[in-house]
């Protein structure tokens, strides 16, 4: 079984983010950037499938400016043979990474993709489902659990009502949830062997995909502040507090 | 015919998202719900209560990503918005339906300014973006806690799509937690409990607390992740989005993360032994101290006073 792992660099997730007062964004200019959690869980996924056998090959994209090679290297050393990474210094939107992931799928032809759900940036949780459909493959998303099971997949989903397990044929498309695993540190000799593994870098513009959005951002804004409340010094103020917030509340 | 809405269902039961999703969706034009299930007939019954629903649509097949994008496929030229609802089901189906099509989405809309500009949260609620979508059509998920719910009293009519849809994905087993606490995303009240908590045997206690309030009972991705609650009680950044009238956090110190998932709440109460916890500096009204202490003599306190509810 061939493996392709999407990645993306992102902000770290324990990084407070700062949104520009201009409005044109949150400041990422000397913050801390790192592999997005998600996805590192998906690359785990992965490395765990080959050490249990039957991978040949475990591929890694990612997209985005060159040091977005960064993650790619992390991913290398967790246990990935190479990588390739699409170079844009453009924001693109997540269809056109679909499709352009959708063209190295086309080029490698792997039988799992393993994608994170979603980006702690802009949340979006769009990318496995688009390139799903862009490839005529099936989709198992927000996995906690992946069995092979020949040529199966039995994944169980974590789903609002709880979890629930389906079954798709390969090649399919999988995106991993936080419970799918822990992921590895990788260890100082891995670090220094992943700079020797192959790494291609690719201009976004060679794929012949439109990169213009379709959308127009107005503005990022940031949250209005919670004002600072009380503390009360008796568990009965505190219910009396409860009381009448719940004897206020309108009746849906 | 402008909004053709998918209904989130489980168990036979129409979600009480949908009546929220039908309220915002009315500032797009006129509403037809699509129900995709193995038997459609009761949620859809439900569904054509709704005040502002024009028909129903039911398709009958196993509600999988493949099926119900298929059906919302064969109906989506009809209408200029399609919503679904930001849950797992409406996270799985819009950006499949989304590639299809050939159409950027735009979702976890919490506002909608005018009918092709929308307000989302990024980077787990800590900045808001305001789009403007000017493709001929719309595909949209909407957060159904950031949105009132409609009126019943509607009879729509109800059509049945004669389609066959396919899925090379197969539906083995649901894992449903047996609870009978009102739903996370469109409770009015909700109790969470943290990592503090220290057992799923502690979080009985949340529950009882739970029950007193006939609120609904939530968790962090530390006290799941910990064994403590089941997994669709997470609350947060990946787990559920709340915006109840009344949150009670205890012994959450509140992570980025679980912030991200209670930023709707109209008021905030802590119980925590840190009076320096992220989530005590929030919140409206705080209490420090044991919560193992605090909340039986709490859940005394509260039935003496008697609650309206």
């Amino acid at each position: 079984m061939k493996i392709l792992v999407a990645v993306k660099r992102v902000v770290d997730h324990n990084v407070r983010i700062r949104v520009r007062p201009d409005g044109t964004g949150v400041e990422t200019t000397g913050v801390r950037m790192s592999m997005n959690p998600f996805c590192k869980h998906a690359v785990e996924a992965a490395v765990q499938l080959a050490e249990k056998g039957d991978v040949s090959e475990i591929v890694i994209v990612s997209i985005g400016p060159k040091q977005s090679n960064d993650v790619i290297l992390t991913a290398l050393a967790m246990g990935a043979r190479r990588g390739i990474l699409i170079e844009t210094d453009a924001a693109l939107e997540t269809l056109t990474i679909a499709k352009l992931l959708a063209k190295v799928v086309s080029e490698e032809q792997p039988d799992l993709i393993l994608l994170g759900k979603q980006a702690v940036d802009d949340d979006s949780n769009h990318v496995g489902q688009m390139l799903a459909a862009l490839t005529n493959r099936p989709q198992a998303t927000f996995a906690s659990q992946i069995v092979v099971k020949g040529a199966e997949l039995e994944v169980t989903r974590e789903v609002d009502y709880g979890r629930e397990t389906i079954s798709v044929p390969l090649p399919a498309v999988v995106t991993a949830d936080l419970r799918l695993n822990t992921p590895r540190n990788a260890a100082l000799p891995m670090v220094m062997k992943a700079r020797s593994k192959p790494l291609a870098v690719r201009p976004a513009t060679e794929f012949g995909v439109d990169l213009a959005p379709r959308l127009r951002t107005e503005k990022i804004s940031p949250p209005t502040e919670r004002v600072p409340g009380k503390t009360v010094g008796s568990v009965s103020d505190f219910a009396a507090a409860v009381a009448s917030e719940v004897n206020e509340m309108e009746a849906l | 015919m402008s909004v053709l809405l998918l209904a989130d269902h489980d168990n036979g039961v129409l979600s009480p998202a949908t009546a929220r999703l039908v309220a915002a969706s009315s500032a797009l034009g006129v509403v037809d719900i699509l129900v995709v299930a193995e038997n459609p007939a009761s949620i859809a019954a439900e569904a054509a209560k709704i005040a502002g629903v024009q028909k129903v649509i039911t398709v009958t097949a196993t509600p999988i990503a493949e099926t119900i994008t298929n059906s919302l496929e064969n109906l989506a030229q009809r209408y200029r918005n399609v919503v679904a609802s930001a849950s797992s089901v409406g996270k799985d189906v819009i950006p499949r339906l989304a590639a299809k099509l050939d159409i950027q989405p735009v979702t976890d809309v919490v506002e909608i300014l005018s009918p092709n500009r929308f307000t989302r949260p990024i980077y787990a609620g800590n900045a808001l973006e305001t789009v403007e979508d000017p493709q001929a059509t719309h595909l949209l998920t909407f957060r159904a806690s950031a949105f009132r719910p409609a009126a019943s009293g509607n009879t729509a009519p109800v059509e049945s799509l004669d389609i066959s849809v396919t899925s090379a994905a197969k539906f083995l087993a649901a894992h449903r937690t047996d609870s009978d606490t009102p739903d996370l995303a469109t409770a009015q009240i909700v109790i969470g409990g943290g990592v503090s908590v220290g057992s799923a045997e502690g979080f009985q206690l949340i529950e009882k607390l739970g029950k007193t309030l006939g609120a609904a009972v939530g968790a962090t991705r530390a006290a799941v992740d910990a064994g403590y609650a089941p997994n669709d009680w997470q609350i947060g950044q990946t787990g559920k989005i709340i915006a109840p009238d009344l949150y009670i956090a205890i012994g959450i110190s509140g992570a980025l993360q679980h912030l991200a998932g209670i930023q709707g709440a109209k008021k905030i109460f802590a119980i925590n032994s840190d009076p320096e916890a992220p989530l005590v500096k929030i919140a409206d009204v705080a209490l420090i101290g044991d919560l193992f202490e605090i909340v039986p003599q709490l859940v005394t306190e509260l039935e003496r006073l008697g609650l309206k509810r």
